[in-house]
């Protein structure tokens, strides 16, 4: 890109593989002497190709596969995936099935938040290069952090059986309940972490965010009746308010040439998906503390800004914790249940949208008369968010060199505020 | 010790899902005292250091699918003193492994147009192009794996790592054997141990996300899945899952 002739004032970032994020990807930014910025977030990580390998495979297989797509969110792969298949067969699960999976999802919110917040995040923050630096001065914090996230793993491996790839999950319900002692000594820890939040709170609002004031839509699923976690309507600040089979009559995709990944636009723009998204759009469904902390944040909603996510996610910790006790004191768990029987037999379709810990999620699939999957369409939180990923830095680049700030440092930073899920996103749609 | 003798330790993502690394960080009571023992030079995931030096202990998580990951593979080994394949990717290729059988340009088509800009080719464990000293299986390898590979290391003792059947496991947990008493189809029998025998606690047939077990023996399993009245295509995709293009199972994952 450096060609001969250009302006002395030039100033270009490449960061070829960003730390702290899940992945591999790459920056490139060049700032103009007239001011104005290019941006590139590329990813090369190597493409897996999952939607082509799932043609052939069983509608019971989909969501054991797809849990592979992501070792940080594969619940939310796995309840989309899931939702999906039993749309297409017409399947539905009971109050049971959806509590746990609610409490199964939310776990995976705490154990990513925690992992993003203190471990991904502070640290740029506190001026280190990792937590495992950072806990020789911030040794509660770094144990803090340790504990949440162990905390949201041990509830998913109660609830799913397994933390990483859970195994309990599947099509029409789980196959064995949880363990109504482990609920009970989870449901303390809960307690003593909640209790213990607030020093959460106040770590992250006492950091120094650089602002990046560009409006843009925000999307999420949202629901009348629930904090939307797996099943809302899609909706947006910009007004979209349809049912989640709708997803592809809004969001359309074109491939990039830099990237392995995907960009997704609505009306030809980008949008914002993400816990920034989600608490601008449904803030209202939140609980009393959540609510108490997104104002001690200073989070002024609805907000644009993907720095932002970084409160967001502190504030969906808070809820996280709060509703995941709900679930389990409201539980009355009938240990005789097990998975609705699943008829194939015509060929049928079906759709799910979730929210994932880094945004919306969308899996769609075909099946054949005997069950076997035809056609998947998966769209993960960071195929959602790269278009935005590169809007934001070309709005954030300009304005940190009138700073006088690093270039670097700070596109690197703004990338980690959207936490993005790197293996997630290699591997999109076929478009026609 | 002085920070000069610590042994130094890198983690390196390849293909993957980054769920061996998240398998890893899930030592949270043993992490502070870990990294206390050695010196983490290189963890893209979790810091931002890139130290080109020589590594006493390097875990790659992920399989070999670029050119890219091709060279950097054989960097990697010719610095490391004890290479450990890090997870079913790094050994079998685990669930991607499934496009092995499709021919690649097929797969490509099927979700990109424009094909050319991409730079893949079948994905295959890091042993089938330099040697690996150490393989914990598993999709992910259980955290006990990982914190054994890592003390044995220390230790300078070779680790025990099983090499039996999940059958093992299951019998230890005190199961009902899902398989002979339920006619589940569980690959159990074959697949190796490490687990902790969790699918058949939970009620479910074990689906072999730990790989072929030692001396496997996948057709005596296949026939016996036979008399139960499964399909050829369901035998086919049983076995051609997480370690299909293994030396143990790709005959019967063949068609």
């Amino acid at each position: 890109m450096s060609e001969k002739g250009k302006e002395p004032s030039e100033k270009k970032v490449e960061v070829c593989y960003i730390a702290r994020v899940e992945g591999q990807g790459t920056i490139n930014v060049e700032v103009t002497s007239s001011g104005d910025a290019n941006a590139q977030f590329a990813v090369f990580e190597p493409i897996r190709l999952f939607e082509a390998f799932l043609v052939g495979r069983k509608y019971h297989e989909a969501h054991e596969l797809t849990s592979r797509i992501c070792g940080i969110c594969p619940i939310a792969h796995q309840i989309t995936a899931l939702r999906a298949i039993e749309n297409a067969l017409k399947v539905e699960v009971t109050p049971q099935t959806r509590a746990l999976r609610r409490l199964l999802a939310l776990s995976g919110w705490i154990q990513s938040h925690a992992l993003s917040l203190y471990f991904l995040t502070a640290p740029d923050y506190l001026g280190f290069d990792g937590a495992i630096s950072m806990a020789s001065k911030y040794g509660d914090a770094v144990k803090q952090g340790l504990r949440l996230k162990k905390l949201g793993n041990d509830l998913s491996e109660t609830v799913g059986g397994r933390a990483v790839h859970p195994i309990s999950a599947v099509v029409g319900g789980f196959t064995k309940a949880p363990v109504k002692e482990e609920l009970t000594r989870i449901r303390e820890r809960l307690k003593n972490e909640k209790d213990d939040i607030w020093r959460t709170v106040d770590l992250f609002s006492d950091f120094d965010y650089p602002e990046i004031a560009r409006k843009t839509e925000l999307v999420a699923i949202s629901s009348d009746s629930e904090y939307a976690v797996n099943e809302g309507r899609l909706r947006s600040i910009g007004g979209i308010d349809s049912p989640e089979h709708d997803y592809r009559i809004h969001v359309k995709e074109r491939e990039v040439g830099y990237s392995n990944t995907k960009s997704s636009l609505i009306n030809g723009n980008d949008f914002l998906v993400g816990p920034i998204a989600r608490v601008s759009l449904n803030h209202q469904k939140l609980t009393p503390d959540a609510k108490k902390a997104a104002n001690r944040l200073g989070l002024d909603l609805p907000c644009h800004d993907p720095f932002a996510n970084i409160k967001a996610r502190v504030v969906e910790l808070v809820y996280s914790l709060d509703e995941s006790m709900r679930i389990i004191d409201m539980l009355r768990l009938d240990f005789s249940e097990q998975p609705i029987r699943v008829e194939v037999g015509t060929p049928c379709e079906g759709a799910a949208l979730t929210e994932a810990p880094r945004g919306l999620l969308y899996h769609g699939y075909k099946l054949d008369r005997s069950g076997v999957v035809q056609q998947a369409d998966i769209v993960p939180p960071t195929a959602h968010n790269s278009t935005s990923i590169e809007a934001s830095l070309r709005a954030l680049a300009p304005k940190l060199l009138k700073e006088g700030q690093d270039l670097t440092f700070g596109c690197e930073k703004l990338v980690r505020a959207y936490d993005p899920c790197i293996s997630c996103s290699v591997h999109v749609t076929r478009v026609d | 010790m002085s920070s000069k003798t610590k042994p130094r330790v890198a983690v390196y993502k390849f293909t993957g899902c980054a769920g061996c690394q998240m398998e890893l960080l899930r030592l949270e009571d043993e992490l502070l005292e870990i990294v206390g023992k050695v010196d983490v030079v290189y963890f893209m995931m979790a810091q931002n250091r890139d130290e080109l030096e020589r590594y006493d202990l390097c875990f790659v998580e992920g399989s070999v699918s670029t050119p890219r990951e091709l060279e950097e593979i054989k960097v990697i080994r010719s610095r490391t003193k004890t290479l450990i394949a890090l997870g079913d990717c790094a050994i079998t290729g685990c669930v991607p492994s499934i496009r092995n059988w499709i021919p690649q340009s097929d797969v490509e088509r099927r979700v990109y147009k424009d094909t050319l800009p991409l730079r893949s080719f079948k994905t295959s464990g890091i042993w089938e192009y330099v040697p690996v000293d150490l393989m914990l299986p598993g999709c992910p390898p259980h955290k006990n794996m990982i914190l054994e590979a890592i003390e044995s290391s220390l230790l300078g003792i070779s680790p025990d790592l099983r090499s039996h059947a999940v059958c093992v496991e299951c019998k230890l947990r005190e199961n009902v054997c899902i398989l002979t008493s339920l006619g589940k189809l569980c690959m159990g029998p074959v697949t190796r141990a490490g687990c902790g025998a969790i699918c058949p606690t939970y009620g479910r047939e074990c689906e072999g996300c730990y790989g072929p077990m030692s001396d496997a023996n996948p057709t005596a399993l296949a026939s016996e899945f036979k008399k139960l009245g499964i399909g050829a295509d369901d035998l086919v995709r049983k076995f051609r899952k997480y370690a299909g293009t293994s030396k143990e199972f790709k005959e019967v994952a063949g068609i």
